[in-house]
């Protein structure tokens, strides 16, 4: 359990830190961040009890395959969330993405390489766009992303003319459609859920690196980490970059997994936002862990798979979704309070201000925020 | 400091609703995908229904058997005209005299244009605009001012308005986004005294000199729907994929699909896709883990080819299966070989109203409500077309019907959109 090793490391003095690895992992399951692996648990039980044969591990496999794209720009989002920021224009690169593969692979194999290196630029430069707006012009991000979103779907109705084209060749489809065949048990690893295996793991060690506890720490209180002499602008871009990557690969997955049409990626900013505060992670930033962000995604896909399997007739779908979520978050957002609350009786510095003295930096922090 | 904490679960609160509002808004815009676009709507009774959102989702709200009865027939009506010319087609009835617009010289036509935010309008638009050169050449038509509403009702009214007031028009064309909204706009229109042309989806009103639009939603849900009876078993799955809820079309072909496979014991899921493929997947994917799928019935053809990669995907068989006249599903029916049928909303629809106002200006009686001919491809023909559009685009449509038009094949293949 990752969370707990990360408490360890801490050192034994802090009251979080106390007690044997279960009890840890009990407190550690009562933060929102890691509440939301037993709701991710829950959601699973009842999925396969409304349908058995989705619990055999060929079918599981495959829907984390499919979930693999979303719980990818879940992470992204994660890391601009957590520096206190928001990323809007995720969808729009993903939409941008998929055209743009679709226009300049087409049926050509020998451009697979070459394209795929600028969509990886592309994203890169809208991440860095998006962050030296926001840092540098001191704008802030939901404008900047809201802008960007905007301009990039602009670009992608003058590509398309707002409809589909065809899709590429389909060798390049199979990173998002194909998957290593034959494997005993699970008989097919699908291409995704190997992507975002290795990019959970490098995720988990980008946030324990100085640059994670960092971008951690100016979510929480920009001030303290400027004046303790880090380069706030370069942490967030840095972020956005890596947002605006995570929706690159979403994208080249999605063209694979679904093909090339101007829907592709749509509203996808706000379902990585959903499932990053479903993942117990804070909007305004400075808590949550990044795997939460995306077991958030996962449970986001287990309730639309629960919805379709008991059968909600589908006028009421988008309200249920709805009234879930919202509820789901209401109650994370309390047990950070109650988390929060606890902690009222340790000394906090007098007159500073309010937004900082809750995560002050003499407060150790929850298990479960890096 | 527990103000802040609750300052910022409202403020995540908050910004959760406003992410729930602003999905919801998306699906509603959506319907411009097709909503508008296939919209023909006898819809005139129904435009009240359409209002009612909150209902959309009873089918008795959308179905009404004296429309349902008339499409019926209609499908094996005798269209008066030449067959090599469906676009001049329509049923007897009705005829509007407009000896009062003849006159000579070249007129200006003011065309307000719903959308073109999906492929059937695209190819409809380009095929228009062949069109428009064919009549400019002949000295009929002096211009064509267009303005895109882009799938909004508003920016369409103030489009109208716009050209009633300084668009020095000589004639209307009229592709109205919705059917309640636009209707006040079109009746201004026709107060000008100039002819109005209104085409694809309808208004509540009968002012316009003439209205034209393929048979409609229920008769594309009767043959779609007659066709996956034929070929199943009862007791059969049937999943349907649709675009969104609350369009009238979309929900007379599903309303009279639906009554179908009720009386034929056919069982069906429907699912509002909103035409995304990564939607119309996970959803297929999840039934078929349910249990075995028969039929896939689709209320438009835009994710077609999504809908059967999930059954490749899942190593499944393929289903028998109602698309459209879209390319990228013509040609995945013809790669796999499956049973299927492809309705058609008949996309040549989009020459005939600069056709009518030649017509109108020429003092010619048009129908009062021109009803073009609406003809499914089975899969006998389907070889003809794909040879016949061979070259095309994916999201072009086979019965574009512009094949003797300047510019053929070269200007639908490059898909420069006007």
């Amino acid at each position: 359990m990752t969370t707990a090793d990360a408490t360890t490391t801490r050192g034994a003095t802090l009251p979080m830190s106390e007690g044997g690895t279960a009890a840890r992992l009990g407190r550690t399951l009562r933060t929102p961040g890691g509440a939301v692996f037993v709701l991710v648990a829950v959601l699973l039980v009842g999925v396969v009890a409304a349908n058995p044969s989705f619990g055999e591990p060929g079918s599981l496999i495959r829907f984390i395959g499919r979930t693999a794209p979303i719980a990818i720009a879940a992470m992204g989002q994660y890391f601009v969330i957590v520096s206190g920021e928001f990323d809007l224009s995720m969808g729009s690169v993903v939409t941008m993405q998929v055209v743009i593969a679709g226009n300049f692979i087409g049926q050509d194999e020998s451009r697979i390489l070459p394209v795929m290196l600028l969509m990886l630029v592309l994203g890169a430069l809208v991440g860095v766009v998006n962050g030296l707006a926001t840092t540098m012009l001191k704008v802030p991000s939901f404008i900047v992303t809201l802008g960007t979103m905007l301009a990039l779907s602009g670009l992608v109705l003058y590509l398309t003319g707002g409809a589909a084209t065809g899709n590429p060749v389909d060798s390049f489809r199979q990173i998002g459609r194909g998957g290593i065949e034959g494997v005993p048990v699970l008989d097919v690893i699908p291409y995704p859920a190997i992507i975002l295996l290795v990019l959970a793991v490098a995720a988990v060690w980008l946030m324990r690196r100085p640059f994670g506890r960092t971008l951690v720490a100016v979510g929480d209180n920009p001030q303290a980490v400027h004046l303790s002499g880090s380069a706030t602008w370069w942490l967030k871009t840095r972020a956005f970059v890596l947002s605006s990557l995570a929706a690159t690969v979403a994208g080249i997955i999605l063209v694979g997994y679904a093909g090339v049409h101007p829907s592709v990626g749509q509203g996808y900013e706000f379902t990585a936002i959903t499932a990053v505060v479903v993942g117990g992670v804070v909007l305004g930033g400075g808590r949550g862990w990044v795997l939460s962000a995306a077991a958030g995604a996962f449970a986001l896909e287990l309730l639309f798979t629960l919805l379709n399997f008991v059968g909600v007739a589908s006028t009421w779908r988008d309200t249920v979704q709805g009234v879930i979520i919202i509820v789901a978050v209401a109650i994370g957002a309390r047990a950070w309070q109650g988390g929060r609350r606890r902690r009222n009786t340790e000394p906090t510095t007098p007159g500073a201000e309010p937004r900082h003295t809750g995560s002050a930096p003499t407060t150790p922090p929850d298990p479960g925020t890096t | 400091m527990r103000r802040t904490t609750i300052g910022r679960s409202v403020a995540a609160l908050s910004a959760l609703a406003m992410l729930a509002a602003c999905s919801t808004d998306e699906s509603l815009d959506e319907p411009a995908t097709e909503s508008a676009a296939e919209g023909a709507d006898e819809g005139a009774e129904e435009g009240e229904g359409s209002d009612d959102g909150a209902e959309a989702g009873s089918d008795d709200e959308w179905f009404d058997q004296s429309e349902y009865d008339e499409q019926d027939e209609q499908r094996s009506a005798t269209f008066e005209g030449d067959p090599e010319q469906p676009y001049l087609q329509y049923i007897d009835g009705e005829m509007t005299d407009t000896s009062e617009f003849a006159s000579d010289g070249a007129k200006k036509v003011c065309f307000s244009n719903a959308s073109i935010d999906n492929p059937w309008r695209q190819t409809g638009w380009i095929t228009m605009n062949q069109q428009l050169q064919v009549l400019q050449d002949d000295g009929v038509i002096s211009e064509m001012e267009t303005r895109d509403a882009q799938a909004d009702d508003n920016t369409q009214i103030a489009d109208i308005d716009y050209f009633i007031s300084e668009g020095n028009c000589d004639a209307f064309v009229i592709s109205p986004n919705s059917t309640a909204a636009l209707t006040p706009a079109v009746e201004r229109a026709c107060d000008t005294g100039l002819p109005v042309v209104v085409f694809d989806r309808g208004v509540e009103t009968d002012c316009p000199t003439t209205f034209i639009h393929p048979i409609g939603g229920y008769a594309w849900g009767i043959d779609t729907a007659e066709f996956l009876v034929e070929n199943l078993e009862e007791g059969d799955k049937v999943v349907a994929l649709r675009i969104l809820p609350g369009v009238d079309v979309l929900e007379h072909r599903w309303a009279a699909a639906e009554r179908i496979f009720e009386e034929n014991g056919i069982e069906a899921v429907d699912f509002f896709t909103g035409a995304d493929p990564t939607e119309i997947k996970n959803f297929i994917s999840d039934e078929l883990a349910t249990g075995e799928i028969q039929g896939v019935w689709m209320d438009a053809g835009d994710g077609a080819v999504a809908a059967i990669e999930a059954f490749e995907d899942a190593g499944q068989d393929y289903p028998v299966m109602t698309g459209e006249d879209e390319m990228s599903f013509l040609r995945k029916w013809d790669d796999t070989g499956l049973t299927g049928l492809a309705p058609v909303y008949s996309n040549f629809q989009w020459r005939t109203p600069l056709l009518a106002v030649e017509q109108i200006f020429a003092g010619e009686e048009v129908p009062t409500e021109w009803v073009l001919p609406q003809v499914p491809i089975t899969e006998d023909e389907r070889a003809d077309f794909l040879e016949a559009n061979d070259g095309m685009p994916d999201g072009h449509y086979a019965k574009f019907g512009g094949e003797d038009l300047p510019g053929y094949p070269d200007v639908w293949q490059e898909r420069v959109i006007p």
